[in-house]
């Protein structure tokens, strides 16, 4: 399988299952378009016919282009058949057993008020409550207990507001620390926050711990403001954007992310990452909310081919800044394309409910924090460990070849069949895809590419 | 004349001999927690490869 598209500028030819990307001239473009299925002299007629008028287009020079496409194909790089489908569910299962990264819900209790929220203001459906340094110690031990080989371990503090647990989550990182070393563990933490409790002390400490800092912010004030209020009804945009600047400006060069959530009241999101560069921010994510179809704040496909547009002036946007030596990153932009992932992850996915889980204050173990309240995916504990195995079979069933709308997917080996939360929630089932996702990813990975394309061809 | 252009990308069919390690980063943990970004992660395993 291949997908071929014409993007800032750019003909790009991507093989599916090798992995492989072409940039193409024109006459590359039409005739890799009829290669599988046209006659070969038919095509090279039809394709000559429609370039005859360009400069250096003969027909011979058609043929010998044809003849390049051939010899891509033989060395495997275009129109590769694919050989992962068969050996889909061997790959996952070389991680089967193995848990290598926790969402630590310290906190289901908020001190913010966001109307689109998918955690419900914090308490996930249930009861505000923090967790105790106990179940977390717990926990940290369940994830060393549970993992195996794997060196990196990996822990988010989450809620809510984890802030409003801050004490727990200093203790949980010292205890940590004091662990890793004779477990042969190197233990990675990060921490999304709302922003409103952090003070030098939360900096100090998010700068000295975390690999990274997820921080919530939705771009213009008026946009921020209109759903990340307090309990009040004020807006937090203009408390907490001085303490994010204050953090990442001693973050030293330490990643973090901006992250903001676009809605059907701002589908124009690119004037809220300009605000973000504004702010002087430069490491950027803005995702579309997750939410049910019928919320006032939904996405509608009215709104998607104003996104779509966003997605492509936003690659334009990266280009332009890098050009002028003002780059910043967008999280879902920053494509590897030699340093990418393996074919294993890329078949598995996330790892959600097998090597990821998340961890409710009361220590019950669920697939993902987008899960979490779900009675019927509540796994099992820190303390018994995973005894739902029926629900754990669901997604350590659920690869990329488990969603059938991915079999004729250009991109099921960038997003790996996409989020099983998403899909459950659209669909019912988490071997389902949450349609309007695909499309959108579909757009930012010919974004994606498109912007590592030019980077290359520039720094050659 | 050259009409197509083969950037250098990660051959998925030779990263299933080396890949697999567990050891990259899991890819809601890192920025947006709504949404997949296996793509955008990066690998253990490549350095195997280029052996």
């Amino acid at each position: 399988m291949i997908h071929q598209y014409k993007c800032g500028g750019q003909n790009i030819v991507l093989d599916v299952n090798s992995g492989a990307v072409h940039t193409v001239d024109d006459v590359a473009y039409d005739l890799i378009a009829g290669y599988e299925t046209e006659d070969r002299e038919a095509l090279i007629d039809s394709v000559y016919a429609a370039h005859r008028d360009e400069p250096d287009v003969t027909r011979g020079e058609v043929a010998a282009c044809y003849d390049e496409i051939g010899e891509l194909k033989a060395a495997g790089k275009l129109f590769t058949p694919d050989p992962f489908r068969p050996i889909a569910g061997a790959l996952k299962a070389k991680s089967a057993g193995v848990v290598k990264a926790l969402c630590l819900h310290v906190a289901h209790t908020c001190n913010l008020n966001c109307e689109y929220c998918f955690a419900s203001q914090g308490k996930f459906h249930g009861e505000r409550a923090l967790m105790s340094f106990e179940t977390g110690k717990a926990a940290l031990d369940f994830l060393v207990a549970h993992s195996g080989t794997r060196c990196n371990l990996e822990v988010d503090f989450f809620g809510g507001e984890p802030l409003m647990n801050f004490s727990v989550v200093k203790a949980l990182v010292a205890y940590a620390r004091s662990i890793e070393q004779a477990a042969g563990k190197n233990f990675r933490f990060t921490l999304t926050t709302n922003g409103m409790l952090i003070d030098d002390d939360v900096i100090d400490f998010a700068n000295r711990e975390c690999v990274n800092v997820v921080l919530s912010l939705d771009g213009r004030k008026e946009v921020h403001d209109r759903f990340r209020v307090d309990g009040a009804g004020r807006g937090s945009f203009e408390r907490i954007v001085p303490k994010f600047q204050r953090l990442v400006e001693k973050r030293g060069g330490k990643n973090y992310y901006m992250r903001g959530t676009f809605t059907h009241f701002n589908p124009d999101f690119l004037k809220d990452i300009e605000t973000m560069l504004d702010l002087g921010f430069n490491e950027l994510s803005m995702e579309p909310v997750v939410c049910a179809p019928g919320d006032p704040y939904a996405l509608t496909d009215e709104d998607l081919p104003v996104v779509m547009e966003q997605y492509e002036k936003l690659a334009e946007l990266m280009i332009r800044r890098r050009r002028e030596g003002r780059p910043f990153t967008f999280y879902h932009y920053m494509i590897d394309l030699k340093g990418g992932p393996c074919i294993y992850k890329r078949i598995s996915g996330c790892g959600s409910g097998t090597e990821y889980m998340a961890v409710t204050p009361w220590g019950d173990l669920y697939p993902c924090h987008q899960f979490v309240g779900e009675e019927k995916y509540r796994l099992g504990d820190v303390w018994q460990g995973v005894t739902n195995t029926a629900a754990q079979s669901e997604f350590a069933a659920c690869n990329v070849y488990a969603h059938k709308e991915c079999e004729s997917c250009w991109a099921r080996l960038y997003c790996s069949g996409g989020c099983a939360a998403n899909a459950y929630h659209a669909t019912g089932s988490v071997t389902g895809v949450y349609e309007t996702g695909c499309k959108l990813f579909r757009k930012r990975m010919e974004c994606a590419i498109m912007a590592e394309i030019v980077r290359l061809q520039e720094e050659a | 004349m050259k009409h197509i252009n083969t950037v250098e990308t990660r051959n998925l069919c030779e990263s299933a001999k080396v890949g697999g390690c567990g050891e990259c980063q899991t890819s809601c943990q890192s920025a947006c927690k709504t949404s997949c970004g296996i793509a955008n992660q990066k690998c253990n395993g490549q350095k195997k490869e280029e052996k």
